[in-house]
């Protein structure tokens, strides 16, 4: 479904990414962990097509098609959701009424019929069970005054209405009480089937209690530098990140 | 009253005004004379009418002589605790026999500095009374602070204002500070008499890069006192700027301060308490010319106004197309006491860069009744209550003077003037 | 910011969607401003001698004027010599119904989205439509009579109801008020006259449709609208003009007086036409409103969409006279190319307990300047008055400008007013995240903007809301920045 080959990228001059090979298969979820400043954002910008970020080198393959060339439209229309980290806020403009437009565009572009209302609040009613999440909430404006809690809730429910491929979780356990946690996980692994894709960012293995990854990838300094079972993330969780980091600059000393 | 009369009324400045620095003098009197004093129908001057009351007040409008001051004149005139140099004034001529030798920095009379870019930075078209003090100054002062030079303790210009022989005091001020210099300064009136006079005041400051200049105003010379004074400040990448105005009395003071951020980086603070009663008028202009990017400014001007007295409140942030990333923030509080009290306030935002945040915002209000009641419930007689609420009030604003003993002498000011009744 | 500037050169603005005109046979005033000229039209109109009077006072008034210069607008002096004055389309007889109205007429409303069929037209809205001078038809009059409720063209009323006229005319915005209200009073062609008597809750929307056809014609229609106690109406005006090259002038007055417990909602959707890409052409819009609560719990409530003119110069006010009276002013002003606008409104509290609101959101793209100006006044006795404003302003691009001037002028101790102001750019941010999501960045800033007006939008009839809306998107399509 997705395959990264030797990516780099980096902001304003400054390398962040120096060569990320990843290859995710449908049905997978994938864990990118790692300490601060080591990428692991920045490859979730990457792949959603935000602009401060330059790819140098590197080809990134999504079901065929060069992700890259995209605008950040057509990769959400393609089928790449974006969990934000920090979701924006948008005055005005309710929740309801951005995914509406949302969803519609996407379906234009897949040549589908727009949903007429009441076939869009159907749906609604239908997602919203899913990620236990409010009527009012939605018809409030976008993220504007949400808590922590509510704001990765309405990440989670915008995906399960627009039906992502691939869908990249960046950071979103970060600021989630223990319940908030739960509620979110459920909806993410509810939403799993055989034929999408998840990749989980996290700095923390607690999530990975609640979405179980068939994979963890350790990112330090823009490069993979370990992958492994979910075991990898509780021997993480338990020793930290030194060990990881030892090995890896006694790996560069003796090459 | 027409703008000959006007012309008329200033006459004897012009004819008295020194033979030094000719050519600038004939410039300023040729821009006052296209000017003439602003009427109230000026939109700068609507409700500030300076040209009635100074036509009312003065009948002498002569240039009024230096004083001869007494050593404890000077002694008594410092304020308790102060701490710092003091550089002496009497209607606007320079007293070096009671003022600090400061080392390091330069301390002359203008007319000894004839090539002072006087008018500069305070340029004459902007305001009739910037182009009046330019052909009619008395003598002025220039200070010249090098680059590197951090002037720890605050430096006080102290002025000594009576009518003498004349009604108008030109007082003019030239500061320039250096790169990465550090200077505070703290100016304070004092009155000698108790005839009205007429002081039409120009300062000018030019800040270096990375320069930190702090100047801090004390208006409290008695009712006597008719006042125009300008303060004009370049300053340039990474300096910060910072004003702080206490205006307690005055019969009509205007005060304009314009600061013109030249350098990316640069911070313009602007602080302002007015706390004024009887028939005192207060006008604040200020002025905040964003040109480089990057760069911030903070206004916030309080108010409380008792009796009869007024208070006017005028602020322009202008944020130039090329000043992307600024952020301007101006507020203006203010707090009406009584029945004839006046408020008229006019923030104004002007934005020509797209990618800023500013906002600015103002209220006027009267003290909170039930906080009061919930006071004088608790066994709080109500003055004090009142006084506790105002103060409350304006607290934040004291709160930015970074001077302790300066900190403190502001506190008891103000608290004298708390405690005073006001008439509600 | 490259990607940014690349739409910006990529898209192309729409082009102004009512920019056709029509060829009709029109009774026309020779062009120039003179006292034969007002008689000219006070005779054609075959007005009573009291009001020729009054038209030849506001003359004389008007010469002793100078046009004001205090806008923060610039255009070239107008010549009003070379306009004319009076332009209306020839009608063989006057039509005594909709039905005897010349069927081209008509047609230029049908092409404009406007039916004047009341069979065809939604339930609910009554409309005066007015092309150039005059009042070409109103519809629903009989409808409207039944409960005592007059509307109809100012011509007709001050045939039919020369007292109501006389009573209220220029009494709230009176001759001398300024340089376009009095020259409006001198040459004022037609306009919307609308009376809801005592108690009377009028049942649908009226509304005024103006559209200016003929070429080198200055618009000078006249609104009054008389709401009596305890009387309830909202009022819709919508405008347009064709697209010319040369700048036309558009100088209305609108006078309200609500009376005791008397409720009026007036919302403008003003699209006329702003000029092409390179600034030249489109309306000169200045143009006088104001409101009068005159009787004690009485409410006025301005809600304005500006999308269009070349300059505006507009602010519609509130007179708080009557106590406990409210006073509302909902904006957005949109401008793009080389549009100016300077618009705002004016609070003057008298009354105890008056209460008055502003939201103003301005939006500049393009080289457009966009002002607000206000004045909240609280005048001495007006005990307990309370204001607030919010005036926020939106930058798309680089080489536009937003403003804020208000003025807050308040001689009474007990007055509570709060006045916020904002001026932002649309987040880069914000538009990712609309992209992450499908969204085009074309479609992103539709959202946002209308988002970021939608307090004022809320304020308008459901029917206008809606092409508000469209027309915010129209007006800003091709200006991200």
């Amino acid at each position: 479904m997705l395959s990264i080959k030797n990516l780099h990228a980096s902001i304003e001059g400054t390398p962040i990414l120096k060569g990320i090979n990843l290859q995710v298969n449908p049905g997978e979820v994938h864990a990118i962990m790692g300490p601060n400043g080591s990428g692991k954002s920045t490859l979730a910008s990457v792949l959603a097509g935000r602009e401060e970020y330059e790819v140098t080198q590197g080809e990134v393959i999504f079901q065929g098609k060069e992700l890259l060339e995209l605008s950040p439209e057509d990769r959400a229309r393609e089928g790449v959701f974006l969990a934000f980290q920090y979701p924006i806020e948008i005055p005005g403009v309710s929740t309801t009424n951005f995914l509406r437009t949302a969803l519609n565009q996407i379906r234009e572009y897949r040549g589908q019929e727009p949903l007429d209302a009441v076939k869009f609040l159907s749906l609604m009613k239908e997602k919203m069970a899913l990620v236990e999440i409010d009527q009012k909430l939605l018809s409030r404006s976008l993220n504007e005054g949400f808590s922590g809690g509510e704001k990765k809730r309405n990440e989670i429910f915008q995906m399960a209405m627009l039906e992502p491929k691939l869908s990249i979780l960046d950071e979103t356990d970060s600021g989630l009480d223990i319940d908030a946690l739960r509620i979110v996980s459920n909806g993410v692994n509810k939403l799993k089937s055989p034929s999408t894709a998840t990749i989980v960012v996290t700095h923390y293995q607690r999530l990975l209690d609640y979405i179980v990854p068939d994979v963890v990838h350790v990112l330090y300094q823009g490069r993979i530098v370990k992958s492994g079972s979910k075991e990898l993330a509780l021997e993480l969780e338990q020793k930290g990140y030194d060990w990881i980091k030892e090995e890896v600059d006694t790996a560069k000393a003796t090459a | 009253m027409s703008i000959k009369t006007k012309q008329e009324l200033v006459q004897g400045l012009f004819t008295a005004s020194p033979s030094n620095f000719i050519a600038l003098r004939e410039q300023g009197k040729e821009i006052f004379l296209s000017q003439g004093l602003p009427s109230q129908k000026s939109e700068e001057y609507r409700f500030t009418p300076i040209a009635k009351k100074l036509e009312q007040a003065i009948t002498r409008f002569f240039p009024a002589s230096p004083l001869s001051l007494s050593k404890e004149q000077v002694q008594n005139a410092l304020l308790d605790g102060f701490e710092g140099d003091v550089l002496v004034f009497s209607n606007g001529y320079y007293h070096p026999e009671f003022s600090n030798q400061i080392e390091g920095m330069e301390v002359s009379i203008l007319s000894e500095k004839p090539n002072t870019p006087i008018g500069s930075i305070a340029k004459p078209e902007k305001d009739p009374f910037l182009s009046l003090n330019q052909a009619t100054f008395s003598d002025g002062i220039f200070i010249s602070i090098p680059s590197k030079f951090i002037c720890k303790k605050p430096i006080l210009l102290l002025n000594f204002h009576q009518e003498l022989d004349g009604q108008v005091i030109s007082p003019r001020i030239w500061i320039e500070v250096g790169d990465f210099s550090e200077v505070t300064f703290v100016e304070q009136g004092c009155s000698l008499g108790s005839s009205p006079y007429f002081v039409n005041k120009v300062i000018e400051i030019q800040g270096g890069v990375q320069s930190q200049i702090s100047y801090h105003r004390i208006q409290h010379e008695g009712n006597q006192v008719i006042e125009v004074s300008q303060l004009e400040t370049d300053i340039q990448r990474g300096a910060q700027f910072t004003s702080f105005y206490l205006s307690l009395s005055g019969d009509l003071i205007r005060n304009n301060l314009s600061l013109h951020l030249k350098g990316s980086n640069s911070v313009g603070n602007m602080y302002g308490i007015s706390l004024l009663q009887g028939k005192s008028l207060v006008d604040h202009h200020t002025y905040v010319d964003h040109k480089e990017p990057h760069a911030e400014s903070n206004e916030l001007y309080k108010g409380i106004f008792g009796d009869y007295s007024r208070g006017v409140f005028n602020g322009k942030i202008l944020v130039r197309k090329d000043a992307q990333k600024t952020n301007a923030f101006q507020q203006n509080n203010n707090v009406l006491l009584s029945e004839d009290a006046l408020i008229n306030t006019k923030p104004q935002l002007e934005i020509w860069a797209d990618d800023v945040k500013c906002s600015h915002g103002c209220t006027v209000g009267q003290l909170d009744e039930e906080a009061l009641f919930y006071l004088q419930a608790r066994g709080i007689e109500k003055t004090t209550a009142r006084g506790l609420l105002l103060f409350a009030f304006i607290a934040e604003v004291v709160d930015k003077i970074q001077i302790e003993s300066l900190q403190k002498y502001i506190i008891t000011l103000i608290q004298e003037r708390l405690g005073s009744k006001f008439r509600t | 910011m490259s990607k940014d500037n690349q739409l910006l050169e990529d898209l192309t603005s729409k082009e102004y969607e009512h920019g056709w005109s029509v060829n009709y046979e029109a009774d026309e005033a020779p062009a120039g401003l003179n006292e034969g000229i007002i008689r000219w039209i006070s005779s054609k109109k075959e007005e009573p001698q009291w009001l020729l009077e009054w038209r030849l006072k506001a003359f004389a008034t008007w010469q002793s004027m100078a046009e004001p210069s205090w806008a923060n607008v610039n255009y070239p002096k107008i010549d009003l010599q070379a306009l004319k004055y009076y332009s209306a389309p020839k009608q063989s007889k006057k039509p005594k119904n909709l039905n005897e109205v010349d069927p081209e007429l008509i047609a230029i409303y049908e092409r404009l989205g406007i039916s004047l069929n009341e069979q065809k037209r939604l339930q609910g809205i009554a409309v005066d439509a007015v092309l150039d001078s005059v009042s070409v038809a109103t519809t629903f009059k009989d409808t409207l009579s039944k409960l005592g409720i007059i509307f109809c063209s100012f011509s007709e009323a001050v045939k039919e109801h020369p007292e109501l006229i006389k009573k209220y005319l220029g009494s709230v915005v009176p001759i001398q008020d300024n340089y376009y209200a009095a020259l409006n009073s001198a040459v004022f062609s037609d306009g919307s006259f609308c009376y809801i008597p005592k108690g009377v809750r009028c049942p649908m929307e009226l509304s005024t449709y103006f559209r200016i056809n003929a070429a080198n014609t200055g618009q000078f229609e006249r609104t009054l609208i008389v709401a009596e106690e305890s009387s309830y109406v909202s009022y819709l005006e919508g405008c347009t003009a064709p697209q010319r090259d040369e700048n036309q002038l558009h100088a209305a007055v609108v006078e309200i007086y609500a009376a005791a417990h008397a409720e009026v909602k007036y919302s403008t959707v003003q699209n006329w036409f702003p000029g092409d890409k390179e600034g030249k052409g489109g309306i000169y819009n200045f143009v006088t409103k104001r409101g009068i609560c005159a009787g004690d719990y009485s409410k006025i409530s301005w809600t304005q969409v500006e999308t269009g003119s070349a300059v505006t110069w507009k602010y519609p006010s509130c007179i708080l006279k009557g106590d406990h009276s409210v006073g509302e002013f909902y904006s957005v002003a949109v401008t793009n190319n080389y549009q100016q606008a300077d618009t705002g409104t004016k609070m003057i509290h008298i009354g105890k307990n008056t209460k008055s609101r502003i939201v103003s959101k301005g939006i500049s793209a393009g080289k457009s300047q966009n002002s607000y100006r206000g004045q909240v006044q609280v005048m001495k006795r007006a005990q307990h008055a309370i204001n607030f404003s919010q005036c926020d302003s939106l930058l798309m691009g680089n080489a536009c400008g937003a403003h804020t001037f208000p003025y807050i002028d308040i001689a009474n101790p007990t007055a509570k007013v709060e006045h916020e102001a904002t001026t932002s750019k649309i987040g880069e941010d914000q538009i990712f995240y609309c992209n992450q999501r499908g969204i085009a960045t074309e479609d992103a800033v539709a959202l946002i903007v209308n988002g970021y007006a939608k307090e004022v939008l809320n304020q308008l009839p459901m029917e206008f809301a809606v092409e508000a809306q469209k027309l915010l998107a129209l007006t800003l399509e091709g200006s991200v920045g």
